[in-house]
């Protein structure tokens, strides 16, 4: 495996302060809109999303949970092997909020089109919205789109991203594997 | 991950890890059936046909309840209502069933065995709900899922099942189940209601139901299945509920608050007296709740295998 850093240090810092901005200025104090984050590897992205608001917006009530989609998925019985389920935690109305869906990577858009299906059961969204730490651009299988995008890369099915997380893997980076050739 | 086998034909064929992934799925699905809209499109392209050859009311319910919110097509069918009656065999009701398309059979059979001789002769994944007096595997796993939930795991716990442990497929299935898990099992009943080698499932026999109250966190009380009793194997009810009923008198002069159980249905005022089946240490109508969970959980995990 090659790997090659795309988003590491002072840059993933900024990127998720720019995300958080860009949030802002759509969303204003956040007083109607919730944020989601897609189980198993989203919600950290949400997390980190939500603390960096907080700090941002002192005092301001930003609401955050986590989606499973499991149940949701379109490759069940089509795939080898089976995905135990992660925990769904949405401890607040979402009908008539503006919700944003984050995941870290957006790669075909079947994910994505699952925790749209999987979100409407608990309601009907005022709006609904996209943010991806990283855009796999010119994969997509559904016709998906990102309203918010950390960084763009352009790659090959072959190849692999994987975001690491301080909370989790001790690090914050973005990292592009490739098959040794 | 998946499950080690094709079908759920009996406690006997899982591993632990089988049932520690039962009880991790059905954990999601318990969150589904606490949300507004308690569905999920898993199962929109399984069709699944329940075949009961014996009276139900709960198991049927829930399976066909597990089976509609996991969006999956079902059709019922009911011995007594159908061409059995007309002489038709086991395996060709069920082949004309699959005929028309359908994936996964959920049976009911008075006789043992029945779902492993179907098994071996249809091309339809089988859960056995229950067949005769030798298994019935969900029964267990809510069970024991019930008890997990109680006390956050099973492992070390001391469960006694008490009643006609002769006739049961739950006694069976749950020894099996809770010893899989770690747990220790007691079995309480009179002499002749008890299985004569029951000791090599590596379960304790006691005849004094006070003895096994004491010794136990959880209590499982089940029905006499009049029903399977072909001899007469105790004088009278009234002389078996005066000594293996579990009354509140008895209850309240244990040291220790036990977890009561039940698997329905209850013969009220027989092994067991409302005021102890509607108090707050049964967990009676938990594990009803629990049942749709699991048995949604062992669809979804025998669906998802790819054939």
């Amino acid at each position: 495996m090659q790997n090659s850093i795309l988003l590491d240090g002072q840059k993933f810092q900024i990127t998720i302060q720019r995300l958080c901005r860009q949030l802002i200025e759509n969303h204003d104090d956040f007083s109607n809109s919730v944020l989601i984050g897609i189980q198993p590897r989203g919600i950290y992205l949400a997390k980190r999303v939500a603390e960096e608001l907080r700090k941002i917006l002192p005092g301001k009530t930003i609401l955050q949970g986590d989606l499973d989609i499991t149940f949701y998925r379109d490759d069940f019985r089509r795939r080898e092997s089976q995905l135990v389920p992660n925990q769904t935690k949405i401890d607040f109305i979402i009908e008539g909020k503006r919700v944003i869906m984050m995941d870290d990577v957006l790669w075909t858009g079947r994910t994505i089109r699952a925790a749209m299906d999987g979100m409407l059961y608990f309601g009907r969204p005022e709006k609904v919205e996209l943010l991806v730490l990283v855009d796999r651009r010119y994969s997509r299988h559904l016709p998906v789109a990102a309203d918010y995008v950390g960084i763009e890369v352009d790659s090959i099915a072959s190849q692999k991203v994987v975001v690491s997380w301080k909370e989790t893997d001790g690090e914050d980076k973005v990292v592009l594997l490739s098959e040794a050739k | 991950m998946g499950l080690s086998t094709r079908h759920l034909l009996g406690i006997k064929d899982l591993n632990r890890a089988d049932i520690e992934l039962i009880f991790e799925t059905a954990d999601g699905f318990k969150s589904v059936l606490n949300r507004p809209i308690k569905r999920v499109p898993s199962l929109r392209d399984v069709t699944i046909a329940n075949i009961f050859f014996e009276n139900s009311t709960r198991t049927r319910l829930s399976f066909e309840l597990a089976e509609k919110r996991l969006s999956a097509d079902v059709v019922n069918f009911a011995a007594s209502s159908s061409s059995v009656s007309k002489g038709e065999t086991l395996i060709d009701t069920v082949n004309n069933i699959l005929a028309m398309k359908v994936d996964m059979v959920v049976m009911r059979h008075p006789y043992a065995g029945a779902g492993i001789f179907l098994s071996k002769h249809v091309n339809a994944q089988i859960v056995n709900a229950g067949d005769g007096a030798h298994e019935h595997p969900t029964q267990a796993l809510l069970d024991a899922f019930s008890i997990r939930e109680r006390y956050g795991s099973v492992e070390g716990k001391k469960i006694a099942i008490v009643g006609d442990i002769l006739h049961s497929r739950v006694a069976l299935s749950n020894i099996l189940c809770l010893k899989q898990l770690g747990a220790e099992v007691m079995v309480c009943g009179p002499t002749t209601l008890i299985p004569k080698y029951i000791g090599a499932l590596g379960v304790k026999v006691e005849h004094d139901l006070l003895k096994a109250l004491n010794w136990c966190d959880v209590a499982n009380m089940l029905r006499i299945q009049l029903e399977r009793q072909d001899i007469k194997y105790f004088p009278s009810l009234r002389e078996y509920s005066m000594l293996y009923g579990l009354n509140k008198q008895i209850l309240d002069s244990l040291d220790k608050e036990i977890t009561i159980m039940h698997p329905g249905p209850i013969n009220r005022g027989v092994e067991i007296t409302s005021d102890v089946a509607d108090s707050k240490q049964s967990i009676i109508l938990d594990q009803v709740e629990n049942g749709v969970a699991v048995r949604m959980a062992v669809l979804y995990l025998l669906a998802g295998q790819t054939q």
